[in-house]
């Protein structure tokens, strides 16, 4: 359907022509000229409202006392006076006492989940179920232990960095960079560790019982004879069938030859002590707490 | 003579720039290096050839430089479709990141395409469209050959080569890390000098018009010609470290330096993308519905007013960080007073076809711009309701701005720009008409069907990963971590690729089709003769 021309286009054109093109002397829409005086008159109220228009020195505040500064200030306040009571106690009662009040241990953990979020989730994963070379918090195989003390401690600290003098620490010696071991015996401790981890089995058997001597001379001393590992060191359990690096012959042996130790920061510069307690009362729970 | 001079020159500059390639200090400057004086050395020869021999002298000054339009329409419709490929392309890598190949590391991962894509799309085919169509434009409306001889093939070839030497950089890693902004400071030399060349084309265009007023679509141009020349030069005022290098260190720092490249980041937007683009409209919508412009009036104030209050908006760019409130108060203020003169453009553009309407029925070429426009009047109200500071605290930083450009670059500039490469390359190719309008109306509806899932999965995705990013339980503690909210818009992540792959096709479509025209269609006579309209 054709519809009838716009009944203003009866008016002229501006009588120039270019290429072709000429234009019609249309007024402007009422209701874009309305339009737009409103929407100058709403910016001059709003540009006296709040804040503005600069001045040399500084600009004019605006009636409302606006500030977006002072706006994240009020939130935080408002939000930290809320929490207080409850983090004045989280931050005071002893630690293994959490667990017993159900309303202080939910907050704790609806608060922990919230700061493993925002600081743990890069490593750990938003899961908690970590990555290779970032321990899964979510089993219950622990390198410096799961209870809540151990937990707390961990994040308090740190694990290996050079920032806070309490931070837990070991090493592992880079046996083959370091020229500890030959390369046959890193073959052979190799296939041994591979013959005592569950669900494992070693590349070459016939190496076995010459890595055994190995392991009992070079390992045992923080693995433990058993290969159990020891958590005071922080040192593995080789007889679980969880791996942080790999327990395939080629990861195992990179890891004899060149060693591994993960690094975690300590977190007691960042976060107050509620929110360390928080968090570790968050891991615990995950699953594998002791 | 002048080709001794010339030779002169491009011997020079082969000497300088192979100095340069051997003491480089990195990689991209070397290459960049050797990229020039492979051009100049190449231009040399051909120059020197040419010398001596007699050339058959025609009068061309009473035809329309049309060389030069043709060569930009083609290296529009090609860097279109590279630019939109390598949109396609980080769009899947961000919804499947193995396809940030490990051997590509360094070279083709998101990191380096990504700017590739922006300027690519921007600079590459909008800037080529830009001038080929003021080229086209400024003689027709002016009746006068464009000023200043082969300066035109100049500005054309001249920017080619910004465009090789920036995409060669980035993927090499020269980059001044500022949006829009990023090549460095040799590349920025030369733009700015094929940029007043541009201008002097243009301007002396005007100036030896043989029409009494200058046609609003030139005002338009010459309006962003001007506002890009200031913006390029102020945002990019830097020092080199070494001549040998690409590394540069900015004037400005801190807070001023982004606001610096935020001021010129919206002018990119509100000069290079709008102004210069509504040009485009002002001349190509009514020739191709064969109407006058709806009024004369509303131009004039909103070209004005446009111009006025898009320079001042820039400031909503950095809601809630470290840029003042006052600044951050005046930027939104002008965005939103921005809104009806932005939307003066797409009354026009829209009313310029009342009487005129049946022809969306029969015509996919004035369908084309008449989506164009009303993508363009969308993304202008968008645009200010997004830079309300409640607003953007939501979707800043989110999605929801790359839907945003995006309904504005696929919907406004895309668009429109299909819509004259379907109206020039008959005219400029003395064809009767396009090859096959069919194809045009499959390149329409692959395009239209295209940006709306591109836009709708960003909408949808921008809003969730805001309300995400502020969740929080009873107790006042976040819900979500980042990276949930990253798994989250996977799904989005995919439809908008797939939104990419129809619009990639029917720019493929669109080129086979313009091909098509030039080999096939049947040819008429010759047009180029100037015809003065009074």
């Amino acid at each position: 359907m054709a519809k009838q021309p716009h009944k203003k286009q009866d008016v002229e054109t501006t009588g120039h022509e270019w290429d072709g093109i000429q234009e019609f002397n249309n007024p402007l829409p009422r209701w874009w000229l309305w339009v737009f005086y409103a929407c100058i008159a709403w910016g001059v109220w709003y540009s006296v409202a709040y804040p503005a228009w600069p001045g040399l020195k500084s600009a004019t505040a605006g009636y409302l006392g606006f500030s977006t500064r002072a706006q994240v200030a009020e939130n935080i306040a408002e939000f930290e006076e809320k929490l207080a009571p409850m983090n004045d106690k989280l931050a005071s009662v002893e630690l293994a006492s959490i667990a017993d009040d159900s309303e202080l241990r939910g907050y704790a953990v609806s608060a922990g989940a919230a700061v493993f979020k925002t600081w743990c989730a890069q490593c750990h994963g938003s899961g908690a179920a970590g990555a290779k070379g970032y321990p899964n918090l979510l089993d219950d195989d622990w390198l410096w232990g799961g209870t809540m003390e151990d937990i707390h401690t961990t994040i308090t600290h740190g694990i290996r960095n050079t920032d806070d003098e309490d931070a837990r620490f070991s090493q592992m010696p880079a046996f083959g960079r370091d020229e500890l071991l030959e390369k046959e015996q890193i073959a052979q401790v190799v296939n041994y560790v591979m013959s005592i981890s569950a669900g494992n089995t070693p590349q070459d058997a016939s190496l076995v019982a010459e890595g055994e001597v190995v392991f009992q001379d070079n390992c045992a001393a923080c693995h433990m004879e058993d290969g159990t590992g020891d958590r005071f060191q922080g040192a593995p359990n080789l007889t679980d069938a969880i791996w942080l690096f790999g327990g395939d012959y080629a990861a195992l042996y990179e890891t004899v030859y060149n060693a591994r130790y993960g690094v975690m920061p300590n977190w007691n510069t960042r976060l107050s002590e509620a929110e360390i307690r928080a968090v570790a009362t968050y891991v615990h729970g995950l699953g594998g707490g002791e | 003579m002048l080709n001794y001079i010339k030779l002169i020159a491009l011997g020079l500059i082969t000497l300088l720039a192979m100095i340069g390639a051997n003491y480089a200090r990195d990689l991209a400057y070397q290459v960049n290096a050797l990229t020039v004086a492979l051009v100049a050395a190449g231009m040399f020869l051909w120059t020197l050839r040419n010398t001596g021999e007699t050339v058959a002298y025609r009068d061309v000054s009473g035809e329309y430089m049309d060389g030069v339009v043709r060569a930009g329409v083609i290296a529009t419709a090609l860097w279109g479709v590279v630019g939109f490929l390598v949109g396609v392309t980080i769009a899947f890598q961000l919804a499947f990141p193995v396809l940030n190949f490990e051997w590509a590391q360094g070279y083709l991962n998101f990191g380096k395409l990504r700017p590739l894509h922006t300027s690519a799309v921007i600079f590459a085919f909008g800037g080529n469209a830009l001038i080929a169509t003021s080229f086209y434009v400024v003689q027709r409306t002016s009746a006068a050959r464009l000023w200043g001889g082969n300066l035109a093939w100049f500005v054309f070839w001249g920017f080619q080569l910004v465009i090789v030497l920036a995409a060669t950089g980035y993927i090499l890693g020269a980059t001044q890390s500022k949006e829009y902004a990023e090549p460095e400071w040799y590349v920025d030399w030369w733009l700015t000098i094929v940029w007043v060349a541009y201008l002097a084309v243009f301007m002396g265009t005007i100036i030896k018009r043989k029409e009494p007023h200058i046609y609003v679509a030139n005002w338009f141009y010459l309006s962003f010609i001007i506002t890009v020349a200031m913006l390029h030069l102020v945002n990019n005022l830097s020092i080199p470290v070494s001549i040998f290098g690409s590394k540069s260190v900015q004037v400005f720092s801190g807070v001023q330096d982004a606001m610096t490249q935020w001021w010129y980041g919206h002018n990119a937007v509100g000069f290079f993308l709008t102004a210069g683009f509504l040009g485009m409209m002002y001349y190509f919508v009514p020739k191709q519905a064969e109407r006058p412009v709806f009024s004369y009036k509303l131009s004039i104030i909103h070209f004005w007013a446009l111009i006025f209050i898009y320079i001042w908006a820039g400031p909503h760019h950095l809601h809630y960080t470290a840029l003042p409130d006052w600044a951050s108060t005046l930027g939104m203020v002008f965005s939103i007073v921005l809104w009806m003169p932005s939307w003066g453009g797409m009354i026009n553009g829209l009313m310029t076809l009342s009487g005129a309407w049946d022809k969306l029925r029969t015509d996919p070429i004035i369908r084309m711009m008449v989506i164009s426009v009303g993508f363009y009047g969308m993304s202008t109200f968008e645009g200010p309701m997004m830079s309300i500071r409640a607003v953007n605290s939501l979707s800043h930083y989110t999605d929801w701005t790359i839907g945003h450009v995006h309904s504005g670059a696929l919907g406004w500039n895309g668009m429109i720009t299909f819509g004259a490469l379907y109206f020039l390359v008959p005219k400029l190719w003395n064809r009767e008409r396009i090859y096959s309008l069919s194809l045009v109306s499959w390149h329409f509806w692959l395009a239209t069907i295209g940006i709306i899932l591109y836009a709708a999965s960003m909408w949808v995705t921008g809003i969730m990963e805001g309300l995400m990013w502020r969740e929080v339980d009873a107790n006042g503690f976040l819900v979500n971590s980042f990276a949930d909210t990253v798994a989250a818009k996977f799904p989005m992540y995919v439809v908008r690729g797939l939104g990419g792959v129809l619009f990639l096709l029917g720019a493929v479509i669109m080129c086979y089709n313009l091909y098509m025209t030039v080999k096939r269609s049947p040819a008429v006579e010759a047009k180029n003769h100037m015809v003065p309209a009074e």
